[in-house]
């Protein structure tokens, strides 16, 4: 059991028996009064969004999903194949389905496939990974603009800001739960 | 993780202790005294909303309000701090656990005195006649827009305070839609609250049904509170039981009474106060999305 506490984006939880998946969350406390919850939710199973605001002393079940370890092996047209581990089964996963996970799939990639009711709906990646840097500008030294971040492309085709210092053909840490920079792979 | 947070975050810690010094500086050109209080404390102002972090068999303190009051009712007549408050459970893109507050205490003042000098603080501290918070022009350097919490109600939530009240929807109406709306092209001065939200906070003689409280928007931001300060021993004892009443009803931690503070009450003289959150006037004056952009460290980095 969860209670409004326990919100925050990427937290799963059942309605009317239905996985959710927290994709916004915002605490508000209009000055002297109660604790609001305000979330955007998407209904992992038909992608349907939808806003709720909870106060705190409400409850939730967590969504009953099943994880299977998997591992990613190519995409074709719009879906991704993967392979399971120990059955040698393999599933298709709609890009829709995948949402921001798709940023950080590189072949081979071991990751937590998510079943409910028999049927594979999306797919949990680690909370860090390293990908290589494939197109960056180049860091002019001196540069006066005061910038501290520039974009750069990753293997995968995601963007993202990285510290001026990152050159092309490096290898860095993402976090995977907000999309950004975390550290340069040194060696 | 890298030192990367820290380090990106240098320009905005250097203009917030510049920012810093600005709001000091003001208050000593009027004749403030800076004061530090104990972060812990014994006993906290039981109001309902607000979770202390226990400490030790004491708490740490969720705003310096009592001590301070303390402090004016033995005669120190204008005093200002800033200081660390800790508040359970708050977290999110405009709260921290742990946050930054400058509170300051007028004798002889009420709100309205407050307000004038809350606007010529913040003007002083932007050092700018304008600002830009997300993607809105805010002008600081014409009048402020002053609007009473019930003519907020009628403006922009379409139905009344009392009626918001009576139906329990007060906080859901004013977080989604009065807050986003107040201080856009301007910073706005919300004022007279529902007495039943103001458990330290003066009753308006002339209309004791709300009570002399002001809060400061900019840019839809929550950045100051404050009131004619409460006085009478009696009164104030009777909120804080209803208040613990209130918080015991919802299964949180009792507080024990702060008796120093209602014996100190009978010396107070006539006072206003104010409580303004410096993390987050610094994310208006830096225009930043996030609080998390505007302190060195969250406690997620510790």
């Amino acid at each position: 059991m969860y209670t409004a506490a326990d919100l925050k984006k990427g937290l799963k939880i059942a309605i009317n028996d239905e996985p959710y998946i927290i994709t916004h969350f915002d605490f508000a406390k209009p000055g002297k009064g109660q604790a609001l919850y305000r979330t955007k939710m998407k209904n992992m199973i038909t992608g349907a969004t939808m806003d709720r605001t909870y106060r705190s002393g409400e409850t939730f079940e967590p969504a009953r999903l099943e994880d299977r370890v998997m591992q990613y092996l190519y995409k074709e047209d719009d879906h991704y194949c993967f392979m399971d581990n120990d059955t040698f089964e393999q599933i298709h996963i709609s890009e829709e389905a995948m949402g921001d996970a798709k940023n950080y799939l590189i072949d081979n990639l071991q990751v937590d496939v998510l079943i409910f009711r028999e049927k594979a709906i999306g797919v949990d990646v680690p909370n860090f990974v390293n990908l290589r840097v494939v197109q960056t500008d180049p860091w002019v030294k001196g540069d006066t603009s005061g910038s501290d971040s520039k974009p750069a492309t990753v293997e995968t085709g995601y963007v993202l800001r990285v510290p001026p210092f990152i050159e092309e053909g490096e290898l860095i840490t993402i976090d995977t739960r907000t999309g950004e920079y975390s550290t340069r792979v040194k060696g | 993780m890298g030192s990367w947070p820290l380090a990106r975050r240098r320009q905005a810690l250097v203009e917030r202790g510049a920012i810093f010094s600005r709001i000091r500086e003001f208050f000593q050109g009027k004749g403030y005294l800076e004061v530090e209080t104990p972060f812990r404390i014994p006993a906290p102002a039981p109001e309902a909303q607000i979770d202390a972090i226990p400490a030790s068999g004491w708490f740490l303190q969720t705003s310096p309000e009592l001590c301070m009051k303390r402090m004016l009712a033995a005669g120190y007549p204008r005093i200002f701090q800033i200081c660390r408050c800790w508040r359970d459970g708050e977290r999110g893109a405009r709260h921290l656990s742990e946050f930054t507050m400058l509170e300051w205490y007028r004798a002889e003042a009420d709100y309205l005195v407050l307000m004038e000098e809350t606007e010529a603080l913040v003007k002083h501290a932007a050092a700018a006649d304008s600002i830009s918070y997300r993607a809105e022009r805010i002008e600081l350097s014409g009048p402020w827009e002053r609007i009473t919490v019930a003519d907020a109600f009628l403006r922009h939530a379409g139905t009344s305070m009392w009626q918001a009240l009576a139906e329990g929807t007060f906080d859901e109406l004013m977080v989604e839609r009065i807050e986003p709306n107040l201080g856009l092209a301007r910073p706005t001065f919300i004022y007279d609250y529902p007495a039943s939200c103001s458990a330290l906070a003066r009753l308006k003689p002339s209309d004791p049904t709300v009570a002399e409280r002001f809060e400061l928007y900019i840019g839809g931001l929550e950045i100051a509170n404050a009131f004619s300060e409460l006085i009478d021993p009696v009164e104030q004892r009777a909120r804080f039981v209803a208040e613990a009443a209130e918080r015991a009803a919802q299964g949180k931690t009792a507080y024990p009474m702060p008796e120093k503070f209602l014996a100190a009450l009978d010396e107070m003289p006539e006072a206003a106060g104010i409580a303004l959150g410096l993390d987050r006037l610094v994310m208006v004056l830096l225009d930043a999305a996030s609080i998390d952009d505007v302190v060195a460290f969250t406690t997620e980095e510790l």
